[in-house]
Order: structure tokens, then sequence, then C-alpha cells
């Protein structure tokens, strides 16, 4: 462990004075920060290509440290999709960006970026992407931003933020079984609301987060965005760097919160009695446990997506569905994030139970999650999903609905027909 | 500068999949998005909306995805401002970064306005007037960086002067 000097800052004002050459920041400093990594999707990019080529340039400011996913709707849905695709391609081509991850070889974009290793502690990440702040769990300072920023960066390779105060998040206590950091942080959101930590950083900490694996920790900071946070993050332990080995080949410098950083706020949640939990439509943040949720029938389950796409997610979910069908009335999909995880599912078997529990399977995509394509619901319909939004329409028809749970609630409910605790089916 | 024009007023936490829903995402052009705006929790709104309409809304406006559709669809329906308490953070800079012009202000407003028709707008002052009652409304002026930014022309202006192009 790395020695904490006592300044009275946290990671992420530490991150950011740092790439932008100062000593320290505090709490509303407006910054120009370096940016290390600068992230497109094929919704996204296309608007931030055309920006950029009112710049007139012919280069990037660094073609390694720009990454394009074409993951929102792709396999390309239809032949406007296809031509943003087209624009992400060409643009790859022309600047030498060689992280372009072409269909076949891609991912997710956040479940893609970690796992390729190109993300470490210590970095300064934006996307063009709300959930960009998945990387936090890795000890970086990574935040969504839209596409005029995007263009800009990759301009200029530095971008403007205003240094955000921090909330820190305790977690203690045993985790129950069942529970995952998507139960954490459903209920942190529940507790705080949508707008609870906006503009805000969000540190989640405690004896528990200290247990909860890398996959956990990823969908943890990947949903922060849906309490408004500007960031969340996990301090680097020995999960991340065992994470991070064999991945990342060159050497980073961990940063970490000192021992006497101020925080806006300090939380802290007991969990050692916490159910499962579910987000009912329309808000993440109309969280209730699973006891509450019983007896709601659904026509489609979706397990997938940036936050609940991982082998973890689909390991616990084949324990669940092993030897099972889904409910006759329900339709099941289930999205590998990435071409390794899917990969890796078919090793273990997964696959195999996934297709005899008569779940359709899907190369990686973001589709449902954003009712972009692959299962989009018809009016009346009900999902429950492990994605992490569920306004008015998010999967498709207005007059849809969308519950939001952990990989295990949705295995389990997608056989019962409704949703259940996993220890009902188990 | 001045903007006088009709308001429609919304609630808080008004997400980007309500501003324009993901469906029409495989679409950059304003126009088309604006023939979308608001559809999904408002179904008349596109029809009804017009050029120099104002939005009041209020906390949290714009929370969800980074999707600069949102601000753009918004721009596209020709939107004058968008008054609200709060904005979501990544709608907040999308918006000054593509130059539609929004106001935080910390009065609920949406209460404030509710039943009259018009308000009239002090952009650099920041002030919009009640035009029923004469009541003056503040809202937060911007940092002097951010104006900085927004009297450029916005962020792609403001980086071409810094790269001297």
């Amino acid at each position: 462990m790395v020695k904490k000097h006592n300044t009275g800052s946290t990671m992420v004002e530490k991150i950011l004075a740092k790439n932008a050459s100062l000593d320290k920041v505090k709490p509303g400093d407006l910054v120009n920060a370096r940016v290390d990594l600068a992230l497109g999707n094929d919704i996204t990019a296309p608007v931030a290509i055309k920006e950029f080529q009112r710049f007139g340039l012919d280069r990037v400011f660094d073609p390694d440290k720009i990454v394009l996913v074409p993951d929102h709707f792709t396999p390309n849905k239809d032949i406007a999709s296809a031509e943003q695709a087209k624009v992400l391609r060409l643009f790859a081509e022309k600047f030498g960006i060689r992280n372009y991850f072409e269909v076949g070889r891609m991912g997710i974009e956040h479940a893609l970026l970690p796992e390729q290793g190109l993300v470490w502690p210590g970095m300064v990440i934006i996307g063009a992407d709300s959930h960009t702040c998945t990387y936090g769990a890795l000890g970086a300072f990574a935040t969504g931003v839209g596409s005029t920023d995007l263009a800009a960066a990759m301009a200029l390779g530095e971008t403007w933020f205003r240094v955000p105060s921090t909330l820190r998040f305790e977690y203690i206590g045993d985790i129950p079984d069942w529970i995952g950091g998507k139960d954490l942080i459903l209920y942190t959101i529940g507790q705080i609301g949508v707008d609870g930590a906006r503009y805000k950083a969000m540190e989640f900490a405690g004896s528990a987060i200290e247990k909860l694996s890398m996959d956990g920790r990823l969908t943890m900071a990947n949903m922060a965005i849906e309490a408004g946070g500007k960031c969340g993050y996990i301090q680097p332990d020995d999960i991340t760097f065992k994470y991070l080995e064999g991945r990342v080949a060159q050497s980073y410098s961990p940063v970490y919160s000192d021992d006497n950083a101020e925080y806006e706020k300090i939380y802290q949640y007991d969990i050692s009695r916490l159910e499962p939990q579910i987000a009912f439509p329309p808000s993440p943040d109309n969280v209730r446990p699973v006891s509450e949720a019983r007896e709601i029938k659904i026509q489609q389950v979706v397990i997938g997506s940036c936050t609940n796409g991982r082998i973890e997610d689909l390991r616990i979910a084949a324990s669940l569905l092993k030897g099972k069908r889904v409910h006759p009335k329900v339709r099941l999909l289930v999205i590998p994030a990435t071409q390794m995880i899917y990969r890796k599912a078919i090793e273990e078997g997964l696959m195999t139970i996934f297709i005899d529990a008569e779940a359709a399977v899907s190369t990686p995509t973001c589709g449902p999650c954003l009712g972009g394509h692959m299962g989009i619901l018809a009016s009346g319909e009900r999902a429950l999903a492990t994605t992490n939004r569920n306004f008015i329409g998010r999967m498709g028809h207005p007059a849809s609905e969308v519950y939001l749970c952990n990989p295990a609630v949705a295995a389990a409910s997608a056989v019962a027909g409704k949703i259940v605790h996993p220890g009902e089916v188990f | 500068m001045k903007i006088e024009g009709k308001i429609w007023l919304f609630g808080d936490n008004v997400d980007t999949d309500a501003i324009i829903a993901a469906r029409y995402l495989n679409t950059v052009d304003p126009a088309e998005l604006a023939a979308h705006l608001m559809e999904d929790i408002k179904p008349d709104f596109p029809d009804l909306v017009k050029p120099g309409d104002i939005l009041v809304a209020g906390s949290n406006f714009g929370c969800g995805s980074s999707r600069e559709h949102a601000p753009l669809a918004i721009k596209g329906a020709g939107i004058s401002c968008v008054i609200a308490s709060s904005f979501a953070r990544i709608f907040f800079r999308n918006a000054i970064n593509i130059g539609l012009p929004i106001l935080e202000c910390t009065d609920d407003l949406s209460n404030l306005v509710s039943g009259i028709d018009r308000l009239s707008i002090n952009l650099d002052q920041g002030t919009i007037e009640n035009l029923q009652n004469g009541e003056i409304y503040h809202a937060t002026p911007f940092p002097p960086f951010m104006q900085e930014l927004i009297n450029s022309g916005g962020l792609i202006e403001y980086v071409k002067a810094r790269l001297g192009k």
C-alpha cells in the first residue's frame, strides 16, 4: 500500500491536480486537465467527428489515446445506423486510431476498455457516453461528456473540468447471499435520489467494498451517473492490481484519498441484511427490496449491458438457470458484454445452459438497454433487466415498463415468469 | 441578449430519453430530432412548439444519457432558452458547448410561473421577468470562464481560437 500524504485531498482532486499540472485543487476550481483517454461510440462519435472536421486539422492530439467502439446500434440495425458506424471506421483509418473495435472483435465499451487493459489507476478519461464513470472502479477519474467535448479533446488532448466535491459511501457488514454490486448501487441511488450526487464525485469504500469483486465494483461505478454523479470510484487495492496484472504492461502510479481528505458528506450503510434491490419504473431511484416486488409478471428479461454483462454476471445467471427452463410466457435475452466474455462463457459451458434453458443469446451490443434494437418492447409489456435505466420508453414503446435488478434476480425471475427472490428458485 | 417567448412547463428529472428517445438517434440532423422532441412524455409537443418558445422545468433537467442529441433537438426546434432550477451535469455542459441558452434559477420557477403564458429574459444579466405581474427572478450567473466560452460562440469556436485557426 502506497503511503498516503495528508494534504487533505481526495483521489479525484489529486488526479485532476496532477493532469492540470497543479500542486493542489479544491472543489469548485475550474481547471484545464490533460486527457489520457477519450472515448466515443457509434451514436456519439459521428457528432464529434462532424464537429472535429470544423477545426480543419489533419491529425488528432494522439491517435493512441482515442478509442472508438461501435456498440450501440451494431451489428447495424438499419441503413442509417450503418452510415453512422461507417463514419467511425473511416475516421479511425484516416487518423491512425488503433483502438477501433470492429464488430466481431468488439464489446460494450465500458466492459471492453478495462478488459483490454486500456484503463489503469490515476488516469483522466472522458467518454462521450454517460456510463464512462465505470472506470472509476479501477481508480481512474472517468466521466461522461458530450460529443462536442469529445471533438475538442480529440484536437487538444485536454478539457476543462470543475473540480467536484466528494461524497463518501461506506458499506459495512458481510455481503448477504444473492447480493452484488448492483444491489449496493441501486440501494444507494434509492437513498439519495437521481440527483443526490449531482456534479459530485462518489467514493465507494468500507469493509464490504474491500471484499467486492472487480466485476461488482465496475457495476457500482457504472451507475454513479444514475445518482447524477460526475464520477464514482474505488481506491485501488489488491483486487484492482490483480485485475490489472497481465492486462496493463506499463507502469502507473495509483492515487489515493488522504486520511484527512475533506468530504462533503459521509454516508454509512450496514448491508448485512440487505435484500436484492429492484428499481421500479420510471426512475432508477424508485428502489424497493425484492420482497416488495412479488407477483409482478414480466414478459422479457435482459441479462447484459455495460452494467451487468460481465463473466461473473453470466456465471450467476447460469447457476440459477442450470437444468431449468425459462417460463413459457417469458423471453430471456442473454448478451455477453464482450467477445472475450462470450468465449469464456462457451468454454465454461454457460452458453449450453442458457440455450438449454431456451434463452436467446446475442453477440455483444448495447441494443436492448436503450431500446435501440434486439428486444424492443411493445405497448403494455414489462421487462426485468440488469441494465441501468428504466425511464419511460427506455426499452421500446412509451407504454412499456422496465424494472432493474441484479443478474440472480433476473435469471430466477425468467424461470418464475414474475419477479422473485433467487432463493425461491435455487 | 433579450428573449421573450411563450413558455412550456415541465417537472423535475426530465431525462434525455424523454427529450429524445434512443430510437431516433440514428440521425444527427437537428430538424429530424426536433420532430420527436419530448414525444414520449408529451406526444403533441413537436406539433405545438414554435421557434422562440421557452422551456421551464424543475430540478435535474436532462438527467441520464450524454447524448448531445438532446440539446440539439431542443435547439433544432428553435427553443430560445431552457430555464430549470438545476440541470444534470452532462446536459449542462453540452448545452453550453453547442450554444443553447440555459439558465439555472434556484427559485422554483415552474411553480412561480404556473398559469402564465409568456416570460421575458435578459440572458446577459440572468434576469427573468414575469410579464403578468412584473416580478423578476434571478438566475445563477455563469463563471467568467464559461462566459468566455459562450461569448466565443461555443466550444468549437473557442478551440478554433486556441488552435489559431
